[in-house]
């Protein structure tokens, strides 16, 4: 892929806090039009990479380019093609939702300001504020403030959305409603980088997706090309775990670790090398005189790959 | 802020009035001229607010002015706006340089009204003996506000580089007030004096020159060319520390 088709490009991004690598040496490649997952576990460096790509702070080392031009040096050429919210919204309480867009606006040397009160109220209007825009923000909800940050990234028609865990604090009507503006907004030529650490959302609009793992890139590419590396695995239902499971073993298939009691129903192996057809595991099961009550094959999710990578911990990692 | 400030002459020209007892002697310079011509209240609550009320609220403005966007999660969204580095310092500094006319011209215009209010108005009699008239005596009293405004610049510089430091207002506030002290401090040490000319606080109460005949504006041009010297210095700084700084808040 060419650099051109590249809406953002890293080469060897690293950031470093005193002797800490927030990020590590990460080469990104978002391609124009695509709606592009950041996924990682809190803490794995997502938006360190995001305050990067935006300018707010300088790669230790590496370069990162933006539809095309180095940051930080083009702020501002790239920034106002650019809409984004990082790291949740940021505004003053005191003023109105709509006082506040009208005041990031204006701080926009390139954004008109003849069409700003228009501009302003479309924005509120797409993220569903048109009733709150004169609501002092300090009454806003999470949910809102959200929103509001979202209507700030669309103040002006932009290239590329960076968008830091848009999904933050909304209910599920908000959630819904963010993820087809994102199919519209996507649906009309812009590029998509959404981080998060929900992988449904990622799963139900990305086209591609990366995935960052204690700093590191551990991943990326499209959805299906993420999905593939896992293999896949049959589900067996039956009364004769064991039996089933010496079975499964035979045939050269990793049995998963089932439940110590025996409230086990079904028994889960993973392919191995060379995967059998699942029309011989059946056979082969039924020969061995296993009790087949039900057999299912199923694909890798997103979710198990993420886990593969970044691992099963719940804690922060370093 | 402001509303204290207006405070200030408000509460002087009624304990002057209450008291009676504007015979000489004590309290700040000009004090005993208020029942001669209320015109005197501005200048006695100039004399009052300079060394504390005025540099606290310079300093409470200057030092929000970049960490208090940075606190309030509104900093990387106006850099991403983009504002451009240079020109929200610079808009900044307008800002608080704005409130520095602001409170000064507060503090006037209330011990004016109230001056005029409580004693008599009419020609003023100077400092120099000689008698002008009223609207000579005004003129030279927006001269003297544009003297403490221009006094306040270089606090306000100098606030604005600490504001770029860190991310809590409140402790860049502190700073620039604590700075402000500091220069008054020393400028009262007379081992010190060879300092005293280079301190931002030295010619703040200099503003008499107004109130004498012929006017001296050699105060005015050395306090001028100090300000702009702070100015210059601690905008460098600031944008230093700024244009480079990575904005984690």
């Amino acid at each position: 892929m060419t650099a051109a088709e590249l809406a953002i490009e890293t080469r060897g991004l690293t950031k470093q806090f005193g002797t800490y690598a927030a990020v590590k040496d990460i080469d990104l490649s978002v391609p124009k039009g695509s709606v592009f997952g950041f996924l990682g576990p809190n803490g794995s460096g997502k938006t360190t990479t995001i305050r990067m790509l935006l300018g707010l702070a300088s790669p230790t080392s590496g370069e990162a380019r933006v539809l095309g031009e180095s940051m930080p040096g083009a702020n501002s050429r790239v920034l106002p093609r650019v809409g984004a919210l990082v790291e949740g919204p940021g505004f003053y309480p005191y003023l109105s939702g709509a006082d506040n867009l009208r005041r990031l606006d204006s701080a926009d040397r390139y954004a008109s300001s003849g069409t700003r009160r228009a501009r302003v109220a479309d924005a509120l209007e797409r993220v569903g504020l048109s009733a709150a825009a004169g609501k002092k923000v300090k009454a806003y909800s999470l949910g809102m403030k959200q929103r509001l940050g979202i209507a700030n990234a669309l103040l002006t028609p932009r290239e590329l959305l960076i968008l830091d865990e848009p999904t933050n604090g909304l209910d599920p009507q908000g959630t819904r409603e963010v993820r087809n503006l994102v199919r519209s907004l996507a649906s009309h030529g812009a590029t998509i980088f959404v981080s998060s650490h929900l992988l449904a959302e990622i799963e139900q609009i990305c086209t591609h997706a990366a995935v960052m793992s204690a700093g590191s890139l551990v991943a990326q590419g499209t959805l299906d090309e993420l999905r593939k590396v896992g293999r896949p695995r049959v589900r067996v239902e039956t009364p004769d775990i064991q039996l089933a499971s010496g079975v499964l073993a035979k045939l050269g298939m990793t049995v998963q670790p089932a439940a110590v009691d025996d409230s086990a129903t079904d028994v889960v192996a993973v392919f191995g090398e060379k995967p059998a057809e699942p029309d011989a595991i059946v056979a082969a099961l039924v020969r061995a005189k296993v009790r087949v009550r039900g057999f299912a094959l199923e694909s890798p999710s997103l979710e198990d790959r993420f886990v593969s990578l970044t691992g099963e911990g719940f804690n922060v990692d370093h | 802020m402001l509303a204290a400030l207006a405070a200030v002459p408000i509460l002087i020209a009624i304990a002057v009035r209450v008291t009676r007892a504007g015979d000489g002697g004590g309290g700040p310079a000009f004090l005993d001229r208020i029942e001669n011509n209320g015109l005197f209240v501005v200048f006695v609550a100039l004399t009052v607010c300079v060394p504390l009320f005025l540099p606290l609220t310079v300093g409470v403005v200057a030092g929000d002015t970049i960490a208090g966007e940075a606190s309030n999660g509104t900093l990387r969204y106006l850099l991403i706006a983009p504002a451009g580095r240079i020109r929200l310092l610079v808009v900044k500094y307008i800002g608080a340089a704005a409130f520095c006319l602001a409170a000064t011209l507060v503090v006037c215009i209330a011990g004016a009204l109230i001056g005029f209010a409580l004693f008599p108005s009419g020609s003023v009699t100077i400092l120099s003996g000689d008698t002008v008239s009223l609207a000579n005596a005004l003129g030279r009293s927006l001269l003297v506000a544009l003297y403490v405004t221009v006094s306040l610049l270089g606090l306000s510089a100098i606030g604005l580089f600490v504001s770029t430091l860190t991310d809590v207002p409140v402790g860049a506030m502190a700073a620039t007030i604590i700075l402000s002290v500091a220069s008054e401090v020393l400028g009262q040490l007379p081992q010190l004096d060879w300092l005293h000319p280079w301190l931002f606080s030295n010619y703040w109460l200099g503003f008499g020159d107004f109130l004498r005949d012929p006017i001296s504006w050699s105060n005015f041009g050395t306090n001028a060319a100090l300000q702009a010297g702070y100015l210059i210095v601690f905008g460098a700084l600031a944008y230093g520390r700024f244009a480079a700084k990575d904005i984690l808040s």
